[in-house]
């Protein structure tokens, strides 16, 4: 029967009370059925149900159902469950880890020198592209830098300054407060008896063909980048805190002797939403936990054909009772990956309701490495936050303006 | 430029959680109105529009308004993908005003918000004593 359709006189009766336990926890299940899922959309909305249920917002309430389980908290990977939330709530804390935390990354490349077979353009990007990392106070000490848009750019050019911060007039000059200098200056060369110990033509005539014997600084990585503090800097970023790449190993350029690479980068603070590079998180993402029901025993032979149904891990068989038998039961849904299987079995169809939470979110956030995975979530809470609260004061001034 | 949105908001983190370590900020913050009123609007079904924000905000403060039973309807839209505007349409019943309405709204997130994030540290920091490697057991 259609949802629109009319109620009867008991089902009437039955919206003047409230819901009960079970039929709370049933609206927590979206159903997921051999070729169809049911129950999509969240029912929480006052007068959905009817006068007897109270689904209004109440803070107390939430703080009761609201529950976090910790899965994993590495530094750059933490996995968690956000439980007693809606769903659009979890996918606004998701959104802003992708595309609203602001990260430092590599905005300008000014190149002096590259005789390398690299192309510019595509250096500068490769470039921009290494995730950096540095002291954590001093990363968010910095100030954003507003680029000023280009000299032939005229839609642009006419709205600008307007996108300049106010309270910070020098945000359109780089300087200290708001712009990493990075340089990379580089030559490869053939490796030389005096300086590196081995005669690289040398080996070359004898067949060796290995670039990191032949020559020197064949292969440019991450880790020649040289962080140079400006003004403050030295005192925000010295020592365990300079800006340095997460990774030193990363491949930026292969050379041959004679070749050369000199150029200086300014990193800026950016968001996601501008350009990926800026993003925090290598992936920030969530599912819902998975919920199988077992309506109706499973027993013997066939309790072994339902594990199989499963990926490891999710079915137990545990002695029956009576019978003796093996009997399935659901061990660990965490590990479900909702493939549908035991529904393709007849014996099973009728026993098994698949379904997924609504309101329990399994959160994976890997961090670039930048900040730490729990700290980006706590600060996607707090920029929601935020947001809320500017237009709190927006709404104000609206209302003053009126 | 949306490089602009993350800009205030982060400057409001930074002052809450007392972050901004140099307090260059003055106290005096001059914002640019990102709100408006949009015509045809009465006081108990108007539609604001939201600059330089997205479904992000737009999807959260609409459940969040939802959850009020004097709101008879609550929904949100983005009119075009290149233009970074969230119109937000709220009518009420019973003559409740969608002011009311759409503050309770906002403060309601951030109470949200609130509770989050606490319940989060500490049961990090709950997780983070009772496992020394950062994993749970399986």
């Amino acid at each position: 029967m259609p949802s629109w359709a009319p109620l009867s006189a008991t089902e009437l009766a039955e919206r003047q009370r409230g819901l009960s336990e079970e039929q709370l926890q049933q609206r927590r299940i979206v159903n997921v059925n051999p070729e169809t899922v049911t129950h999509v959309s969240a029912t929480d909305i006052p007068g959905h149900w009817g006068p007897g249920q109270d689904d209004s917002w109440d803070i107390e309430r939430f703080k009761q159902n609201l529950r976090f389980k910790f899965h994993q908290n590495k530094p750059y990977d933490s996995a968690f469950s956000l439980i007693g939330v809606d769903a659009s709530i979890a996918n606004a804390y998701r959104r802003i880890l992708m595309s609203e935390i602001p990260t430092l990354a590599i905005e300008d490349v000014f190149i002096f020198d590259n005789t390398t077979i690299i192309q510019d353009e595509v250096l500068a990007s490769r470039l921009g592209l290494i995730p950096l990392t540095g002291g954590q106070e001093a990363l968010t000490w910095l100030r954003w830098y507003r680029k000023p848009p280009p000299k032939d750019d005229f839609a642009s050019q006419a709205t600008w300054p307007y996108d300049v911060d106010d309270n910070d007039a020098d945000s359109a000059t780089p300087n200290d407060h708001n712009t990493i200098v990075i340089t990379l200056k580089v030559e490869c060369r053939w490796a030389t008896q005096a300086e590196d110990g081995r005669d690289g033509r040398r080996l070359a005539k004898e067949g060796e063909t290995d670039p990191n014997e032949r020559y020197v600084n064949s292969n440019i990585y991450a880790h020649q980048l040289v962080f140079e503090p400006q003004g403050d800097q030295a005192k925000h970023f010295s020592g365990e805190n300079a800006i340095k790449p997460v990774n030193p190993d990363i491949l930026i350029a292969k050379l041959r002797p004679g070749q050369r690479i000199n150029l200086r980068c300014h990193c800026i603070k950016g968001i996601g939403m501008d350009h990926a590079k800026y993003s925090p998180v290598a992936t920030a993402s969530y599912r819902l936990l998975p919920d199988i029901n077992i309506t109706q025993p499973i027993l013997g032979a066939d309790a072994k054909k339902f594990q199989r149904c499963f990926p490891r891990g999710v079915i137990d068989l545990v002695k029956d009772g009576d019978s003796r038998e093996e009997k399935a039961v659901v061990a660990d849904p965490m590990k479900d990956t909702v493939s549908r299987e035991c529904l393709r079995h007849d014996e099973f169809k009728d026993k098994v309701k698949l379904g997924r939470i609504r309101d329990h979110f399994i959160f994976s956030i890997e961090s670039t490495g930048q900040f730490e995975s729990d700290e980006l979530f706590l600060d996607s809470v707090r920029l929601l936050r935020a947001k809320a609260e500017r237009f709190n004061r927006h709404l104000t001034e609206l209302e003053d303006g009126r | 430029m949306a490089q602009t949105d993350g800009d205030r908001e982060m400057a409001d983190v930074d002052a809450t959680a007392g972050a901004d370590a140099n307090g260059t900020e003055g106290d005096s913050v001059r914002e640019k109105q990102r709100l408006r009123l949009l015509p045809g609007s009465t006081d108990t079904a108007a539609s604001f529009a939201f600059e330089k924000e997205d479904h992000t905000l737009g999807n959260a403060l609409r459940y969040m308004i939802m959850k009020n039973p004097d709101v008879e309807f609550c929904g949100y839209s983005i009119p075009h993908p290149s233009e970074t505007v969230m119109n937000l349409r709220i009518q009420t019943w019973d003559n409740v005003s969608v002011y009311d309405v759409l503050r309770r709204g906002l403060s309601d997130l951030a109470e949200l918000c609130d509770v989050v994030e606490d319940k989060f540290t500490v049961a990090r920091d709950e997780f983070n004593a009772a496992h020394p490697d950062r994993v749970a057991a399986k």
